[in-house]
């Protein structure tokens, strides 16, 4: 680093840094101590951890406002009805969807999934049609599409990958056939951190007049997502890697697709009346809605959203591209380390092999030392067999993490060669 | 208190840097594959039995040095011994591994003594525990097993 002089004021002129340990200190779980060291949580792609605002609104709405929501005619069922909603409307803000009937309430991205693919997909998919995904899908985002294909005697193509971790996007106007019938594309990859260009993919299955399906599990952490400006049909996102809570996701969909789509599950809520004759489905987004829902969830993940919406995303962006051209750098200087995806546009994910240690025994050693990561196959095998591994560990992060937190990745790797030698 | 060099001893990395019985048995009458899906540890196992007695043993795969190593110290310990005396090697490794009995160091021999700082990382259990299943499931039905 220049030297530089001190000034006695700050001028705002340059681009302003994220203060990162200011972030730090809204997670109460992040000062804890793991293994007699301060924990370095590096495990973000898998669920990140919550801040105070978010633990404080569940913990405030089960002492003030519990009640089911959308039935009781008291004010405390308002009350709680209220909470509910407002977590639906902060979401529709954050992904600039146009209206919160746009925006159903699910257990998470998985559920999203499969919520299009068993009754949008139901719809539009028969035998012999296709259904598009890509080479770097999470398993969450092939198996429902897979279970479609099976039920209709349809067929799953696969977009491919380069040996970056990019999807190779010349095969794409050949893979949108006429037989597509839904495109289904992860925005950021969970295991390879890859950004996909999912707007110029939504454009070429648009021309087409093919929907497109995006898992944005892994990109809602890093900003706001604009679903206008992509266009896309369907988005799916989970709570609990944006800062909110488990058990809480969302599905987008463009509303005159959600009015054209049968019911995903039967009960209560979903209801406008009900005989034995005929039951008329209550308007969106209520129609997906069966049974009483995550309140708790809708409310943190509300906070959660109200929470990011006051970061300087501008600022984050630079501070989470530093964390990677940092740690990228950094645990390149390990012998025998190879990072598994190097795209060109990444979130700060760096996934790697080590030679002569198994990524269990990395996700061990390192453990020791206070570090938490992810090993395994990160629910892509495709993705594993496509680079001839059976696992990876991978360090996730998320703004709140730091160059302090990669060099202590870097000193628990090179503990990790002192056990396992090459 | 969990310690590394405790999980990691000589024994165990030494057989997961060079294991034993990395092979295919080629008479073998009795084989099994075991896999964990979770973390994605795999062997395959060949056994040939003669007459109750375990005459060669060996294995393929790939995992974490825990399981790679448990497999191949596994085969050297049990070729040689009756299909009785591996059954009850299993146990004994079992009943070690997963803290519920304490090491009959008698029965086991140093070598799978060497597994018992296992018992304090309980993600990696089932790693030391998966030849033993597989070799358990070739001995008894033949089928593969899956540790969930």
């Amino acid at each position: 680093m220049d030297t530089v002089t001190q000034r006695v004021e700050p001028v705002a002129t340059g681009p302003k840094t994220f203060d990162a340990e200011r972030a730090r200190a809204d997670f109460p779980l992040l000062s804890r101590s793991m293994r007699g060291k301060s924990l370095v949580y590096l495990d973000n792609a898998a669920t990140s951890q919550k801040p105070r605002h978010v633990i404080d609104a569940i913990h405030r709405y089960y002492e003030t406002l519990n009640a089911n929501v959308h039935r009781g005619v008291y004010q405390l069922s308002e009350e709680a009805t209220s909470a509910y909603e407002w977590g639906r409307a902060m979401t529709a803000r954050y992904l600039n969807a146009p209206s919160p009937a746009e925006i159903v309430f699910v257990r998470g991205a998985t559920e999203a999934v499969n919520l299009v693919a068993a009754t949008f997909g139901r719809q539009r998919v028969g035998p012999g049609d296709e259904v598009l995904v890509s080479a770097m899908e999470h398993h969450s985002n092939i198996v429902p599409w897979q279970m479609l294909c099976d039920e209709r005697g349809a067929k799953l193509r696969v977009i491919p990958m380069n040996e970056r971790g990019e999807l190779v996007l010349d095969r794409l106007p050949d893979l949108l056939t006429p037989r597509t019938r839904i495109v289904a594309v992860v925005h950021v990859s969970n295991s390879l951190g890859t950004v996909n260009p999912v707007r110029e993919i939504i454009r070429e299955a648009h021309a087409r007049d093919i929907p497109v399906v995006i898992d944005g599990a892994q990109a809602a952490p890093h900003g706001p997502v604009d679903v206008q400006a992509l266009d896309c049909d369907f988005y799916a996102v989970s709570g609990h890697k944006m800062f909110g809570p488990t058990g809480i996701g969302v599905l987008f969909g463009k509303r005159a697709l959600l009015d054209e789509m049968p019911p995903y599950q039967g009960g209560g809520e979903m209801i406008r009346s009900v005989t034995f004759e005929k039951t008329l489905y209550a308007p969106l987004p209520m129609k997906f809605e069966a049974g009483t829902p995550n309140i708790e969830g809708a409310v943190g993940l509300g906070a959660a959203v109200d929470y990011l919406r006051q970061l300087d995303w501008e600022a984050v962006a630079r501070h989470e591209a530093d964390l990677l051209a940092y740690a990228t750098e950094a645990v390149s200087d390990i012998p025998g380390l190879h990072i598994v995806g190097t795209a060109a546009r990444k979130t700060p994910v760096v996934s790697f092999t080590l030679e002569g240690a198994h990524p269990h025994d990395i996700g061990t050693v390192l453990d020791q030392e206070g570090v938490a990561v992810r090993t395994g196959h990160h629910c892509t095998q495709p993705v594993m067999d496509f680079f001839g591994i059976p696992a990876t560990a991978r360090a996730s992060m998320a703004f709140y993490n730091t160059r302090d937190d990669v060099d202590r990745l870097v000193a628990g790797l090179h503990r990790v060669r002192e056990v396992f030698p090459r | 208190m969990s310690d590394l060099s405790e999980l990691y001893q000589q024994v165990i990395l030494d057989h997961n840097k060079a294991p034993r019985n990395f092979r295919e048995v080629p008479d073998a009458n009795r084989t099994a594959d075991g896999d964990n899906p979770l973390c994605g540890d795999r062997i395959t196992l060949w056994v040939k039995v003669t007459d109750g007695v375990i005459e060669d043993v060996g294995f393929q795969g790939q995992g974490c040095a825990i399981s790679q190593a448990s497999a191949s110290v596994m085969t050297t310990v049990v070729k040689g011994k009756t299909v009785v005396e591996a059954e009850k090697l299993f146990r004994a490794f079992h009943g070690m591994v997963t803290g519920t009995a304490e090491p009959d160091r008698t029965t086991l021999g140093v070598k799978l003594v060497a597994f018992s700082g296992v018992k304090e990382f309980p993600a990696r259990v089932k790693c030391a525990n998966l030849p033993w299943h597989t070799l358990h499931a070739a001995l008894t039905n033949g089928d593969g097993i899956t540790l969930e």
